[in-house]
């Protein structure tokens, strides 16, 4: 029977690398309320850049520790080569469509972004694995456990101090929150809607980028990628409640610890565990555990 | 401007030309149907395509090695049309059916994933058209049904928890406990239910630690793994493929998984050029038959082996030893069929009736025709061990089990044929 | 009022299916009996668009549908495709009847989410059940009609002509539906709940009606489609089937109970020429003939058909 440490270690692990695949996708529908389903694209994306661009790097020679910057600057580069045209390019011709409609448009997106890939990087797989090891590795309950893991989690929790900050405590947060409320309002009261709308799709992307850039270390990059990230990321932030940074947090750390737990005690119920947990707490909190209810027009 | 006129003149005569030439010699058409996009393509479905691109170049040249040396299938040129796999089974299907009614292929070779496989082998029944699985590996495709026109020139998966079963009685001894990873979908569970029940009837006293079936695509390890070293099985199965495989050794590696027990990767070889340093030395790869590393050093494989790799830059992975099989052994079956029709064009029945119990030889070597009513290829199979040597991984302590060793008997389902002792 | 066309232009196209059948090249038929299928799920979805819900689980009673189907075949040798789709379609009908009693609540992105958990529980359970092939599933025994089992050469023709009748049937039926006063309560509270329970109506129990109904069309096309294509598996549950669901339903608009399967057809046309013309780019075909669609036709195909006759009605 396995310790509780590692249980628990696992656990944060998975809730740190979730908390950053799915953080940007809750950012995005908060501000636009759109779902987007590029994120699995940009998640992707980054994490062929991050992957490609890494490996040139250290193939030539330059100095490994600075690996982790070349992850951070492909992401970065590959959000803003695609993220801001989608968006000016025709994103915004669809705000005044229904919520599914946009889900719609992004998953046309979705697919041609899948074959552009293929097309840029082709079929095989890119690894990066330098990253992982090069930092040595801790132990707990005897197992071990690369430090690569806990800048996961360093960064998740820097995303959500950073995040926090830039909307409690800044005036862009305060304007944020006018265009989330009423962005007719805000737009007639002389804020400018559309850099926000630009700017908060380009960071939710960006944030997926990131997601599959810091990955990309511990896995092979694979067309395909990004499919499964969609549903899961989904699952989390619905179970959090749509467009809430906190529910972002709390569903990434629930499903994250209930995972761990399942896998080390019963491994069979692991393919459930996500669903449940969703239908679970969408059958008691119809709106997520920090959804807010609609104001009802009548 | 000259060279220009040239150029046209010559198509003209070409164009002239062309019907006399269609008369003499109609081509053969085949449909090849494999993963083109997903994340089977990478692994699988691209390799196998760039198999089958080599292979009917060199076969349309005449330069196949003896007796494959007859330009395309006796004499008529191989034209090819290739589809996607990807998709719902409804679309699979769907395909399929557009192949041989709408693109009027005369014969198809393909299909990777099982689950296409047992939706097509009906299909191609009632629409009585030669179908070849070129790589797909449940058993349950000639044990639940018989057909007259599908065929399968690669020996079925259970040859591989088989044969991992006998590899590590034959280089472990007695084992105390195995544990799995394997991925949460059919080819996952049978390749544990197999193993698992091959250890058993070897060592009814094995302890099984822990079975872990993370979901297929999930990426992220760190639970499983943490499992599998807490639990210390001696022994670790996985059927782990690409991407997922990929992922498990890079999480699994550098955290010290490989260093006191004995891995075995079933479908390790598709990785092991790539991940070369990642592999520690002394982990089981398997090629799912004497492919890749395993195949013997014959005519076949020296042609197809360098021929590959000078017009790839990569070495043929086992899918595309299967497809070059699966296209020699249908060539074999037509110039056979073609043969005892007069030398005339054979019909899908005469070559289906010309595969039927077919021995041939490739790449991978000898393949026998010998289970399913003569539909279903056995092989001998191999396990090994990693070397790295200079940074490209050699196999060691290899060991070769005969083809009857490791299939059941024509007749006996190979679940029963394992809980029953392998009795031959 | 306008006379109801509907009807007819319905039996019209049953018999040019009759007629055309018999010179249509058969791998036409087979996509012909698909679009059936698909369209009967896709009427579905489309009454629960009206209500302004999406559900993004609609895969979960084509499946449910489907394995019925193969449940009947296996265990009890019943291959009939009339047999089959009926039991198909009450076993939907039962499960969203129970399912119904929880999503009658919701609304929006939610209804959508919880659907798609939904259904991705039953994929899991598929998935986790080897007796039932897991992912690989398992084939069905040959189609039979009333009993008899056409001969080869007619079998597409048959199994199409029957599919066509039983679709037409479902068609009938769910157009008679929303001219019921139940039926014509979906663009209302689509538009505002709350004037709809004003005037004494219960949205819940209308959407409760309408979610039963468009599970049981879903699993009527399931367990034809099972029929058709001879083999069924848990991807029939997952998610990305019911995106293409919806896929066809933005593509196809709500206008005519007649839309869904025209929107079926052309998704299958254009699928098809995609896999053929660019195997390896087909994904991206896919994606800009959606983007096309959802840009310069935003009522969907339907819409065609409703501007040509504002056309024609117009002033001469």
């Amino acid at each position: 029977m396995s310790q509780i440490g590692p249980v628990l270690v696992d656990g944060v692990i998975y809730s740190a690398w979730l908390f950053i695949a799915a953080v940007g996708l809750t950012l995005v529908y908060g501000v636009m309320k759109i779902l987007n389903v590029t994120h699995g694209s940009f998640y992707a994306l980054g994490a062929y850049a991050g992957a490609s661009l890494t490996g040139a790097w250290l193939a030539k020679g330059y100095p490994p520790m600075l690996s982790y910057a070349v992850l951070l600057g492909g992401a970065i580069l590959v959000t803003l080569v695609f993220a801001p045209a989608i968006e000016r390019g025709l994103l915004r011709f669809m705000y005044a469509k229904d919520e599914v409609v946009i889900l719609l448009v992004t998953y046309a997106l979705f697919l041609i972004l899948e074959d552009t890939i293929k097309l840029i990087w082709g079929v095989n797989p890119y690894f990066v694995a330098e990253p992982y090891a090069l930092l040595g590795s801790f132990e707990v309950g005897g197992l071990k456990y690369p430090t690569y893991n806990l800048i996961l989690v360093g960064l998740a929790l820097a995303l959500s101090a950073g995040l926090a900050w830039v909307l409690h405590s800044t005036k862009v947060g305060k304007l944020l929150a006018a265009v989330i409320h009423d962005p007719e309002m805000s737009r007639a009261l002389g804020v400018n809607v559309d850099r926000f709308y630009l700017v908060t799709f380009t960071l939710g992307c960006l944030l997926a980028a990131l997601g599959g850039s810091f990955t990309a270390p511990t896995v092979s990059v694979v067309p395909g990628l990004g499919v499964d990230v969609i549903v899961l990321s989904f699952a989390v932030v619905v179970i959090g409640g749509l467009g809430s940074l906190p529910g972002a947090a709390l569903g990434a750390v629930i499903v994250g610890l209930v995972r761990s737990v399942s896998v080390h005690y019963l491994p069979q119920v692991e393919l459930f565990v996500i669903y449940s947990v969703m239908a679970l707490v969408l059958a008691f909190r119809p709106r997520g555990l920090f959804g807010l209810a609609e104001p009802r027009k009548i | 401007m000259e060279g220009l006129k040239k150029v046209a003149v010559a198509g003209v005569i070409a164009a002239a030309l062309a019907p006399l030439g269609v008369l003499a010699q109609q081509p053969v058409k085949i449909g090849f149907v494999m993963f083109l996009s997903g994340p089977a393509a990478s692994p699988f479905g691209v390799p196998a395509k760039n198999a089958a691109d080599f292979v009917v170049d060199e076969l349309n040249a005449g330069k196949g090695p003896a007796p494959y040396g007859k330009v395309g299938f006796g004499g008529s040129k191989i034209e090819m049309v290739q589809i996607d796999e990807a998709g719902p089974t409804t679309s699979v299907v769907t395909e399929y059916r557009n192949l041989v009614q709408r693109s009027n292929v005369d014969l198809v070779i393909g299909y990777i994933s099982s689950g296409s496989c047992l939706a097509i082998a009906p299909v191609a029944e009632e629409l009585k058209k030669f179908t070849n699985f070129f790589d797909c590996g449940t058993p349950r495709i000639f044990e639940d049904a018989s057909y007259k026109y599908v065929f399968r020139t690669s020996p079925t998966a259970t040859m591989d928890s088989v044969g991992a079963a006998y590899f590590v009685r034959d280089t472990k001894g007695k084992v105390k406990s195995i544990a799995g990873v394997n991925q949460n979908y059919a080819w996952g569970q049978d390749s544990w239910g197999d193993f698992e029940a091959s250890m058993k009837q070897i060592d009814p006293g094995v302890d099984v630690k822990t079975s872990q079936m993370p979901k297929l695509f999930a990426g992220q390890y760190t639970a499983e793994i943490s499992s599998l070293l807490g639990t210390g099985a001696d022994v670790i199965h996985s059927s782990f493929w690409d991407g997922d495989l990929e992922a498990f050794i890079l999480q699994a590696s550098p955290r010290g998984l490989f260093d006191k027990r004995t891995v075995i990767l079933t479908t390790g070889e598709t990785a092991m050029h790539k991940l070369a340093a990642q592999i520690p030395d002394g982990t089981v790869l398997g090629a799912r038959g004497p492919f890749g590393p395993y195949a013997p050093d014959n005519a076949y494989n020296r042609w197809f082996a360098k021929g590959f790799e000078a017009k790839f830059n990569a070495p043929p992975n086992y899918a595309s030893y299967q497809m070059a099989q699966a296209i020699l052994g249908v060539k074999a079956a037509w110039e056979k069929a073609m043969a005892s029709n007069g030398g005339k064009r054979p019909t899908n029945e005469q070559v289906g009736a010309a595969l039927e119990h077919l021995a041939f030889d490739g790449p991978g070597g000898h393949v026998r025709m010998a289970i399913g009513k003569g539909h279903q290829a056995i092989m001998e199979t191999a396990y090994g061990m990693t070397k790295n040597v200079g940074g490209k991984l050699t196999m060691v302590n290899v060991k070769r089990y005969p083809a009857e060793a490791v299939n059941p008997p024509e007749g006996v389902k190979s679940t029963d044929w394992i809980k029953g002792g392998f009795k031959k | 009022m306008r006379p109801d066309r509907t009807p007819a232009t319905l039996v019209a196209i049953l018999a040019a299916l009759a007629l055309g059948g018999l010179v249509l090249p058969q791998w036409l038929l087979f996509i012909l009996t698909i679009a059936c299928a698909q369209g009967l799920v896709v009427l579905g979805l489309s009454l629960l668009l009206r209500a302004g819900l999406v559900s993004f689980g609609q895969a979960l009673f084509y499946c449910i549908g489907a394995y019925t189907a193969g449940a009947l075949s296996r265990a009890f040798g019943v291959s009939d495709l009339l047999a089959q789709m009926l039991a198909g379609t009450a076993a939907a009908a039962a499960v969203a009847f129970v399912l119904g009693f929880l999503l009658a609540r919701y609304r929006g992105i939610f209804f959508g989410l919880l659907s798609l958990a939904l259904s991705m529980i039953f994929y899991g359970l598929i998935v986790k059940s080897e007796t039932l092939g897991s992912t690989d599933g398992f084939n069905l025994a040959k189609a039979t009609l009333l009993g008899v089992r056409p001969d080869e050469a007619w079998v597409r023709y048959a199994v199409l002509l029957a599919a066509a009748c039983l679709t037409l049937l479902a068609a009938l039926l769910t157009h008679r539906f929303l001219r019921t006063p139940l039926g014509r309560l979906g663009p209302a509270i689509k538009d505002n709940e709350i004037r709809v329970e004003y005037m004494g109506a219960s949205v819940r129990y209308a959407i409760h009606v309408n979610y039963v109904i468009a599970a049981a069309l879903a699993g009527a096309g399931g367990a034809l489609a099972a029929t058709t294509v001879g083999h069924i598996d848990p991807e029939m549950a997952y998610w990305t089937t019911s995106g293409e669901f919806v896929f066809i339903a933005i593509l196809a608009g709500s206008g005519s109970v007649i839309a869904p399967f025209l929107g079926a057809l052309i998704f299958g046309a254009i699928h098809t020429t995609a896999y053929d013309l660019s195997p390896n780019t087909w994904q991206m075909s896919m994606g800009v003939a959606l983007l096309a669609a959802i840009v310069f036709l935003p009522d969907g195909l339907w819409s065609l058909f409703t501007r040509l006759r504002a056309a024609g009605a117009g002033p001469k």
